[in-house]
């Protein structure tokens, strides 16, 4: 599972080099990003364009990174392609997600606050 | 142009059987197999990436429950028709508990704490969301369950 992090000065964004995350995936998912995150900013943005498939461990998994960040620290979510962003409809997890349509928009939102 | 005669030798109409053990990396594999052949390779778009998400689901099911990650043989046959993907998984693993299939009810409703929200259970919801005939059966040491995933979207 290979992620590639990038730090700015209030927002750390994590880009997802694989086309998957799935039920073979997921845990390793979860201790990586545990470990980019470990001395994360205040906003963390899961990058998702390149993933092509989310299953319900998969989406299980970034639940538990949002809680693994705890309340000071925001897990927000771009670039959802459509099969992804309809896992996350079809779930309601689009109500508990902040989900931005491209990086650039997230990086400028969490710039400006 | 006119519609075109469907033919027996239409791929929209083949039908796929495959075998294989119930383990995230092979399904993951089988998964990725099927998904080049006919009937799933002529699908489109979203019915492609829905029908790969409930085969996934039903089949991540068979492992961790089913077999409770000790591995066992799932066979899957999928039977292309212009109305939807008829769907066939069948296992030798334990039986659903008391015979019937999961309400796939969601596992939370909105506005719920950060610590209480859930991080799996969504699964079922998924199959029933995505697919219509669900029809479970124990035969004869037999998990069989069939499907329809509707098509043309």
């Amino acid at each position: 599972m290979q992620l590639k992090t990038q730090t700015r000065p209030k927002v750390i964004s994590v880009l997802v080099m694989e086309d998957r995350i799935d039920a073979a995936t997921a845990i390793q998912f979860k201790e990586r990003m545990r470990d980019v995150t470990k001395d994360a900013p205040a906003r963390v943005v899961l990058d998702l364009a390149r993933v092509q498939f989310l299953d319900s461990s998969g989406l299980g998994a970034i639940v538990a990174v949002k809680k693994l960040l705890g309340p000071d620290r925001a897990l927000e979510l771009s670039s959802l392609t459509p099969t992804v962003e309809k896992v996350f409809r079809l779930t309601r997890m689009d109500t508990v997600f902040t989900i931005h349509p491209s990086l650039e928009v997230a990086v400028a939102s969490a710039a400006s606050v | 142009m006119p519609p075109q005669p469907v033919s027996d030798h239409d791929p929209r109409r083949s039908s796929l059987t495959l075998v294989f053990q119930a383990d995230p990396v092979s399904i993951r594999q089988a998964l990725q197999g099927m998904l080049t052949c006919p009937p799933l390779s002529c699908l489109r778009g979203e019915d492609r990436g829905m029908a790969e998400l409930v085969l996934a689901e039903v089949l991540n099911n068979v492992a961790e429950h089913a077999y409770a990650e000790a591995g066992g043989k799932v066979e899957i046959r999928l039977d292309g028709d212009p109305r939807g993907l008829r769907c066939l998984v069948v296992d030798e693993g334990r039986e659903m508990p008391g015979g019937q299939l999961p309400e796939g009810r969601l596992p939370c409703g909105p506005y719920v704490a950060l610590d209480d929200l859930p991080e799996g259970g969504f699964g079922w919801h998924l199959i029933r969301s995505l697919c219509a005939d669900l029809a479970y059966a124990r035969v004869d040491g037999q998990n069989r369950l069939a499907f329809v995933l509707a098509t043309g979207s």
